[in-house]
């Protein structure tokens, strides 16, 4: 069953300015910013990084998400987009060094956000190329200050672009944290293997199961590889994506 | 009296532990210094009602002091006025090139230290969690120093309790948290050791818990005491039974 919810959206063609022309957005482009204003303080923290909480601080602030001025009444959530963080387009060299010169700009940045996120009505999805950080660490400091953390393994390049058992896929979800936020237990999900498929105007995302054992010429060894497979799936991980979920009440 | 617990937790979440001890302190009438680095006060307080305490009563009536983390945080990075009230912020070392965390150890020392009006029951330092420190910048021995001065301060002097919670993967590649880990563990005199089971999800089983009681510390020649059972989370309580006697299996 197909919902529409969700999956107007055409990977071919630029978005239609009449969508976006009617909300209000605002948009925080480093270059931009830094030629805007060349000198900021921001202390022991990566300076993009700091400008980036400065300017969401600001929006929260004056858009009245944080609830401050109860005449500028939202009604609305403030939804936040971080793409590549970490990577050179923010200055970070955690992606492109063995020892970063400062390894705790990322986290650091990650925890005021989730400060901001909770005190407003506000979340936020981030995507990090954590196949690019070499210090694992890192990445398990990141998983630990986030809510929800989803990575994408995409079969591209891989052994397992040939492997039987994933033709029909482009790659593995890995739900590696779900939130438990207001409540001892949390919702687990009985469904660990999933699978996504990235079409020109759907993204799908379905449970990978082995495929039935019909026929009688199946040989030993290929089941075996299968099984090898099955055993992978947990392994690896691509790019990352992190949603951080908001409030406080 | 006088004891450190480390709960430690791999490849799940053992914050249910941090709820049952700072419910079952409160209940007990002692005073609390709740240092909350991961979630708002919200967040505790909603499950602490599902417990039977409420952390707003407790902090109106001086029993409970709460360090919320992420919003002193919030202060410390975007407050342009000056501190309030003379004292300096617990978490200043995130933003000072000095990475020390006496201004956190003073708050906490300052929580605990008993008033002359004060009838609580012995004084308790919670911590969650403790491997937050090490991503905002503070270094292992940092760590270690902090609490062993709060060991001197609410074990010693005070004769007070303190629960610590830090997080442990297996083949974890973060050395400075498996420092701290390791070097906690020999100084506790009670680990809960919290585990996802290796066989993977369970529906009617959560994990194990690994309980530890480190007599070996008292010097006689004993042996540390230790302890597995199987739990179950469940909304407002927690089911603890012997391995594989789940209910679901019996």
């Amino acid at each position: 069953t197909s919902t529409k919810f969700g999956h107007y959206y055409d990977v071919s063609k630029t978005m239609s300015p009449e969508l976006f022309q009617s909300i209000k957005w605002h948009s925080f482009y480093l270059p931009e910013e830094l030629s805007l204003q060349p000198t900021v303080k921001t202390c022991n923290m990566n300076s993009a990084y700091g400008r980036l909480l400065l300017s969401i601080q600001r929006i929260i602030y004056q858009e009245g998400f944080d609830g401050s001025d109860p005449q500028k009444k939202q009604k609305n959530i403030l939804r936040i987009g971080i793409q590549s963080l970490g990577s050179l387009l923010w200055g970070d060299d955690i992606c492109c060094s063995d020892t970063p010169e400062d390894i705790h700009s990322l986290t650091k940045f990650l925890y005021v956000l989730r400060g901001l996120l909770r005190k407003s009505l506000s979340a936020c999805i981030i995507t990090i190329p954590a196949h690019l950080i070499e210090n694992k660490a890192i990445m398990e400091r990141v998983t630990n200050l986030s809510d929800t953390v989803v990575g994408l393994e995409s079969f591209i390049g891989s052994e397992r672009e040939t492997n039987p058992l994933y033709k029909d896929y482009h790659g593995l979800v890995h739900v590696r944290q779900i939130p438990r936020l207001n409540s001892l237990i949390c919702d687990v999900s009985d469904t660990k293997d999933l699978a996504f498929r990235l079409k020109r105007k759907l993204f799908t995302i379905e449970r990978l199961h082995l495929p039935p054992d019909l026929s009688d010429t199946v040989s030993r060894t290929s089941k075996q590889e299968l099984a090898g497979s099955a055993k992978l799936l947990s392994s690896g991980c691509g790019a990352m994506a992190i949603g951080k979920k908001h409030l406080d009440f | 009296q006088g004891k450190f617990t480390l709960l430690r937790d791999t490849r799940t979440d053992g914050s249910f532990l941090v709820h049952h001890f700072l419910s079952f302190y409160l209940r007990a009438g002692c005073k609390v210094c709740f240092v909350a680095l991961l979630q708002s006060f919200s967040h505790y307080n909603i499950i602490a009602q599902k417990l039977g305490v409420s952390l707003t009563a407790a902090k109106e009536r001086g029993q409970l002091v709460f360090l919320e983390g992420l919003k002193s945080c919030l202060d410390l990075w975007f407050g342009e006025q000056e501190e309030q009230s003379g004292q300096p912020n617990p978490l200043q070392f995130i933003s000072e090139s000095t990475s020390d965390l006496k201004a956190l150890f003073d708050f906490v020392r300052v929580s605990l230290t008993p008033a002359s009006s004060d009838s609580w029951k012995g004084p308790v330092l919670l911590v969650d969690d403790l491997s937050v420190l090490l991503s905002l910048g503070a270094t292992p021995v940092v760590v270690l120093d902090f609490i062993h001065y709060c060991r001197v301060v609410v074990c010693s002097q005070l004769k007070g309790n303190i629960v610590v919670l830090v997080h442990s993967n297996e083949d974890s590649e973060d050395e400075e948290n498996e420092l701290v880990v390791n070097s906690l563990c020999h100084h506790s005199d009670l680990i809960l050791w919290v585990e996802g089971l290796a066989t993977g999800f369970c529906k009617d089983v959560h994990g194990q818990i690994k309980i530890t009681r480190r007599v070996s510390l008292e010097l006689t020649g004993e042996q540390d005491v230790i302890q597995i059972y199987q739990y179950k989370i469940q909304d407002k309580n927690v089911t603890f039974f012997a391995r594989g006697l789940s209910a679901a299996v019996l």
